[in-house]
């Protein structure tokens, strides 16, 4: 029994990256559990199963595919009874999702279903005799746990960003399922994906988060935001609470205690005084540059590096920059 | 309608923990306790919809030792009609615990909507509402932002990640809370009074064996000291630099 499950998060017939991670986290847990096999569950609308063979790139020895023309929109009932089956009928050691909308909708379900705990956000596990360890923030992350789960499946939720995606490839056998329950007789139907602003980057998958706050004084001014997010490319945008509550930005782009958690590559706060709220959404990203007319805000504090000056000074000489780097390389 | 509401007592997260001498707790000295926001946001859209649909009666219930008496107290304070206490020496971490002593009261009640918070901050881990929606066998919204209830039936809306889904479910229905539902009242000085005299039930709460359990709290590593590179717009140059050559992000 030392095979592991993992849920791969899709959107429409896309992949999310959080999907990949699931992957990868799965091969490394079977890996470090003596080589069991990585079964990973794909459910969607048709043409999910053309994503097949990338599982398999990232590890999956097996890739049950559940592909369905109601599944266009995700459905919990429907994702649930399917995951609960397989898991029931599969015998896993563990099984592995994202700490995602969707995840966190999603695993807590499945396991209540296998009358199993689980474990949410999980920053890094190992194997200790017969339990899976792991490290969770608490108290919106100013308390690290170490949790020893004894049950059987260990379900957990992984925080996006802490894998890389890795490519392992296995043998990416594929199995095509049906769904559980016809989505039709689901009584939870989500009737409408909204897309907010096409092919954006996510926040919690950009590398580089650019988030702005009230120094920025006025909605408009986020163009200044957008536009260093452009120079570099490969950057998403981000607001604080104080952003989001006078509708500036949307509530989706708030980072913090009550709002997304990030920890990218980069983050650059603009106009952000760094309130203990903020901190606790993206504390743990690799590198923080602050900028801030404040010297003694407490962004500083958590700051890598910092600029003290005026946003509407430092931003555009910084994108200018940014870009001119960019050209270089 | 019938309306349950559960809360938690949780810790004001505004401070600097200290880890218990257990190393498995975080030290209660000096700490604020109050209702947890997002349980908050729930009592107010169950008040919400109690105004709407006359007869209404909302309940709420939190699982924990006495002091969790004053969280009940403090929505009853807000408007909620009744409370129920289900007694336990501590709350455990283990949210499948949590979630099967709660739907043991909660599927004795008939309610028509049962809300919960999205999540807790002081477990950080939101799990208690869908789970108990699955012991219960009801439908279940999770993270909603938006709610209408008409004719048995509601609609609402929940954030994704750079998206939004519009969701639709029938009654009865469990659904967890997300910020932006709406702001929650504040009690009024003669909620206050009147909350003194609405009836708060004490049953014993039926826990179950962890299934997980904390072995170790730590502070999180802190940040290095970082630096101030500069003033104004004359830093740039240094800033690109330092994020070329040492952060290499750029
Ligand atoms: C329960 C609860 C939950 C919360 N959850 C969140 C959350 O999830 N996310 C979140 O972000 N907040 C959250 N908050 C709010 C949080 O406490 C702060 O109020 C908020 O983060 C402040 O946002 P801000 O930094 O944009 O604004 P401010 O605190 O007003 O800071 C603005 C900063 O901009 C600087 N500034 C002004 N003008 C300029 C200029 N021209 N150039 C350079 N700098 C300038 C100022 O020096 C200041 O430091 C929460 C609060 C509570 C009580
Ligand atoms: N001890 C408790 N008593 C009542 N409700 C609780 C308790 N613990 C958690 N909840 C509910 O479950 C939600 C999610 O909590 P959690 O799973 O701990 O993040 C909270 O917002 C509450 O609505």
């Amino acid at each position: 029994m030392s095979n592991v499950f993992a849920f791969v998060e899709t959107r429409g017939t896309d992949v999310r990256k959080v999907g990949l991670e699931a992957v990868t986290a799965a091969r490394m847990l079977a890996d470090k559990l003596g080589g069991g096999e990585v079964h990973a569950l794909l459910l969607g609308p048709p043409g999910i199963a053309a994503k097949a063979s990338q599982i398999g790139q990232y590890g999956a020895d097996v890739i049950i595919v559940v592909e369905h023309a109601g599944l266009a929109n995700y459905s919990p009932e429907v994702a649930t009874a399917t995951v609960a089956d397989r898991m029931k009928s599969g015998g896993y050691r563990a099984a592995i999702f994202s700490t995602s909308a969707q995840g966190r909708d999603l695993a807590p379900r499945v396991a209540a279903r296998l009358g199993v705990s689980i474990v949410t956000d999980v920053l890094s596990f190992e194997i200790e005799g017969d339990s899976l360890v792991v490290r969770h923030p608490m108290n919106i992350g100013k308390v690290i746990a170490t949790i020893a789960i004894a049950a059987k499946p260990a379900v957990i939720a992984m925080r996006p960003n802490v894998i890389a995606p890795a490519q392992n490839a296995k043998a990416g056998r594929v199995e095509n399922a049906q769904p559980a329950i016809d989505p039709a007789s689901a009584r939870v139907k989500v009737i409408e994906t909204r897309q907010g602003g096409g092919g954006k980057l996510d926040l919690a998958e950009a590398p580089v988060v650019i988030a702005g706050g009230r120094g920025l004084k006025a909605a408009e001014n986020f163009k200044m935001v957008e536009d260093l997010a452009a120079a570099f490319g490969n950057a998403a945008v981000g607001a604080t609470r104080a952003v989001t509550d006078d509708g500036w930005r949307p509530h989706s782009d708030q980072i913090g205690q009550t709002g997304r958690l990030v920890s990218p590559q980069l983050y650059i706060a603009v106009g952000i005084s760094g309130a203990v709220q903020h901190l606790a959404g993206m504390r743990t990203s690799n590198t923080i540059v602050a900028v801030n007319r404040d010297k003694d805000a407490p962004i500083f504090k958590v700051a890598d590096y910092g600029i003290v000056g005026d946003v509407f000074e430092v931003i555009p000489a910084l994108t200018e920059a940014v870009r001119e780097a960019k050209k270089h390389h | 309608m019938k309306i349950a509401v559960c809360v938690k007592r949780v810790p004001d997260m505004d401070v600097r923990f200290r880890i218990g001498a257990d190393n498995i707790s975080v030290d209660q000295g000096g700490l604020k306790f109050d209702i947890n926001d997002f349980d908050a946001w729930a009592v107010e859209a169950a008040l919400q919809l109690k105004d709407k649909n006359a007869g209404s009666e909302v309940t709420v219930i939190s699982l924990g030792p006495d002091v969790v008496q004053e969280t009940i107290r403090k929505a009853l304070s807000m408007g909620a009609d009744r409370g129920i206490q289900i007694k336990a020496d501590k709350v455990p971490f283990d949210g499948l615990a949590i979630a099967k002593a709660l739907s043991a009261e909660l599927k004795t009640g008939g309610y028509d909507l049962i809300l919960f918070g999205k999540m807790s901050p002081d477990s950080s881990n939101g799990v208690v509402g869908p789970m108990a929606a699955e012991l219960l066998g009801l439908p279940c919204v999770t993270a909603i932002s938006s709610l209408e209830i008409a004719n048995g039936k509601g609609t609402a809306k929940r954030e994704l990640e750079g998206a939004q889904e519009i969701v639709e479910f029938p009654l009865p229905a469990v659904l967890t809370v997300d910020e932006g539902l709406n702001a929650a009242r504040l009690p009024s000085l003669k909620g206050i009074m009147a909350a003194k005299k609405k009836p708060l039930q004490i049953k014993p709460a039926l826990l179950a064996e962890p299934q997980i359990t904390v072995r170790k709290l730590e502070l999180p590593a802190e940040r290095k000291a970082g630096r101030i590179v500069g003033e104004g717009a004359a830093a740039v140059p240094e800033l690109v630099r330092l994020l070329q050559t040492e952060a290499k992000v750029l």
